[in-house]
């Protein structure tokens, strides 16, 4: 039985059809990454996960019980088994960088203060930042807000990790110690999902790669498969594309 | 205590208030208009104008509009005539909201005429145009853009200014409205019907200026 | 008329005039005050309840809706006498002042409502996001990341409107409401000279209403800059 089960997920943003009867599953401490061309909804894949967007059909299932989204409780309890990073970062403008870790895991989850800093700061710690407990958000580069980001997300002790284009936002030079941080993750073995355009990182962390397009899943195989020798015209398409650069 | 509302007997006078409505519209367009003239004049001034000429702008547009629009208008009526100057009821609120706009819309210009930014001039400049072509072709239609949106918004805040004027006996909404009263004494069904009137009378303006702002002058402006 | 004036300036500057027209200054700015800070808690209330979702919550919604709606576009003399109606017909016997008090809260709750959606608005969709998928929900996302950072933006308008505001009081002298413009009525109906007395109470709420003007600018001013930083 798959960690995360995903089967003919579809969804809209009106009428416009997002996702299309999207389909695969995810082991434990398994890393599947999602490429594929802007629009082709990896995202959005995300977001529905997470309860952002309401699928239209399909089903997600955790541990083989599924979920239902428009259930307010298991809502709840969805969003309590995933955690997510965005592209922007989204981090509480209003709060430093310990702020924003510690606010949902005492908020939220009812857990006690000491308990909490505690583990706030070994987290910034390991993502390197250790000494920007006291900044706001405005006062760190991208990357670092990135990786507060991260840790924030870990805080929750989610399941699964769900990474959206964490690095598309980034100027080059910081993209390297957001992925430096993302690798600490995969050597923990947490269960992730990443969505990226960071082919080089993604064939070196995932077990798995998944194609996306026009809401899609084209092609899904190992790293080797999909970049080196892919079965899907489609993918061959972007990937020798991408691979021009 | 035991009160039945009797809107049947105020039915009768909705034409009556309606009228009333049109005289508030009309009252408020002629204060605009007057008060348009005086903006324009003032901006000018406070932009271009020599110091001395700026502090007396400045003074008129601070004082009159840190100051309430009924006792300007209780000044006219009740104080000219110490002068020698009689004005109407009509005319002192004209008068009266004439110069409170005038106020107003000087800063509303004022801020328009500041949002013309130099790039834009030097632009047209380089394009070849004459200063007549650059004011007619770059900066008018600018300006219409940005000061549509203000200026609207003045009009309607001033239409249901000129509700004041009932208490100087004039006939609009308001006014009308105290006379239905006085016959009627049904005095909770007449002013929900008056204010139900201002209601639809502010949201049809409005929606019609916001039109005409989108198509005219591709002022951004929300519809209602 | 300026002989009249300076003829009868130290009558009208009297010990009792004088006391009669700081009551009534007091008269204006309470009723201001006490509108604007009840006003702005209903606003509040009101912007928090109109940004809900759900279908559940659709009554109170619309029910938000129409009334913000309505009472920004009904002069403020209509709804003085709509309300000074509704209590007569309900027969309950609160003093003129409350009266007045009642109305302008309608009122001013109705237009800060407006301002304090503008400020949420204000703050970017991603902030939601991010506090949604944490499972936080509507109410502590406004309490513990909106409104920390909205508030900066509602406030110059709030403190505006007020200003704005401590003018519009002005027409409840019609019902009896014992304040500046008022005390002006009563004081030209004793007899003394129109210019003094009306002279007199513009310059009343000048002084009043200036100085907060130049406060809210400044205000303004130091707010402004920290709405400009993006990260």
């Amino acid at each position: 039985m798959h960690h995360l089960e995903i089967e003919r997920l579809s969804a809209a943003y009106g009428q416009d059809p997002v996702l299309r009867e999207v389909s695969l599953g995810i082991d434990k401490g398994e890393i599947v990454s999602l490429i594929g061309p802007s629009g082709s909804g990896k995202s959005t894949l995300l977001r529905v996960l997470v309860g952002l967007l309401p699928p239209s059909s399909g089903a997600v299932k955790l541990d083989g019980r599924p979920l239902d989204y428009k259930n307010r409780r298991q809502l709840k309890a969805a969003r309590d088994r995933f955690a997510i990073v965005f592209q922007q970062y989204n981090l509480f403008q209003n709060m430093t960088a310990l702020g924003n870790v510690i606010v949902a895991p005492i908020k939220v989850k009812g857990r006690p203060k000491r308990e909490v800093e505690e583990e706030a700061r070994a987290l910034l710690a390991k993502v390197g930042l250790g000494d920007k407990l006291d900044a706001y958000p405005d006062q760190l580069s991208g990357g670092q807000q990135q990786r507060v980001a991260i840790a924030r997300a870990l805080a929750l002790k989610p399941e699964i990790l769900l990474l959206d284009e964490v690095t598309s936002a980034l100027d080059p030079e910081l993209v390297g110690e957001v992925l430096d941080a993302i690798r600490l993750l995969a050597a923990d073995g947490m269960t992730m999902f990443i969505v990226s355009h960071e082919m080089g990182f993604v064939r070196e962390i995932s077990a798995r790669v998944a194609f996306m397009a026009d809401g899609r899943l084209v092609e899904i195989g190992k790293p080797e498969q999909i970049f080196d020798a892919p079965k899907e015209a489609r993918t061959r398409d972007f990937v020798s594309r991408i691979l021009r650069q | 205590m035991s009160y039945t509302l009797q809107f049947g007997q105020v039915w009768p006078y909705l034409p009556y208030l309606a009228g009333g409505a049109l005289v508030s519209l009309w009252l408020a367009f002629l204060a605009f208009m007057g008060g348009m003239v005086i903006g324009l004049l003032g901006a000018m001034g406070k932009t271009f104008g020599p110091p001395w000429l700026r502090s007396l702008i400045q003074g008129y547009v601070v004082f009159l509009t840190n100051t309430p629009q009924l006792v300007q208008i209780y000044f006219l009526y009740f104080a000219l005539p110490d002068t020698g100057i009689l004005l109407s009821s009509y005319q002192a609120v004209l008068v009266g909201m004439t110069l409170n706009a005038g106020a107003y819309l000087t800063e509303i210009q004022r801020a328009g005429f500041l949002s013309v930014r130099r790039e834009e001039l030097e632009a047209a400049e380089t394009l070849g145009m004459s200063r007549l072509q650059s004011v007619r072709y770059v900066i008018l239609p600018h300006i219409m853009r940005i000061l549509f949106p203000p200026l609207s918004n003045q009009y309607i805040l001033m239409t249901l200014g000129s509700s004041m004027a009932a208490i100087f006996g004039v006939e609009e909404l308001t006014g009308r409205a105290f006379n239905v009263n006085a016959q009627t004494f049904r005095s909770i069904e007449v002013f929900s019907v008056t204010a139900g009137l201002y209601i639809l009378l502010t949201l049809i303006a409005s929606t019609l200026l916001a039109l005409v702002g989108r198509q005219l002058f591709r002022a951004r402006m929300r519809i209602v | 008329m300026l002989a009249r004036m300076i003829e009868e300036a130290p009558a009208f500057f009297g010990y009792y005039n004088l006391i009669f027209l700081f009551q009534a200054l007091l008269g204006t700015f309470l009723l201001s005050a006490v509108g604007c800070i009840v006003g702005g808690l209903a606003g509040f209330g009101l912007a928090v309840v109109r940004r809900t979702e759900g279908l559940g919550l659709l009554p109170p919604r619309l029910a938000a809706l129409l009334f913000v709606e309505a009472f920004r576009r009904i002069p403020f003399l209509v709804t003085l006498m709509l309300t000074f109606f509704v209590f007569q017909m309900a027969g309950i016997g609160i003093p003129i002042f409350w009266i007045a008090v009642v109305s302008v809260c309608l009122i001013a709750s109705a237009f800060i409502a407006e301002i304090v959606r503008g400020g949420l608005d204000s703050v970017h969709q991603n902030q939601w996001d991010a506090a949604a998928a944490m499972n936080m929900g509507y109410l502590m996302t406004l309490r513990l990341v909106i409104v920390p950072q909205a508030w900066k933006v509602i406030l110059p308008p709030a403190f505006s409107f007020f200003i704005l505001f401590i003018k519009d009081t002005a027409l409840a002298s019609q019902i009896g409401v014992m304040e500046l413009t008022y005390a002006g009525k009563v004081l030209n109906n004793k007899g003394f000279s129109a210019g003094l007395v009306f002279g007199s109470i513009l310059l009343l709420y000048f002084v009043l209403s200036y100085p907060l003007t130049r406060l809210g600018a400044r205000m303004e001013a130091r707010l402004a800059p920290s709405r400009d930083r993006t990260a």
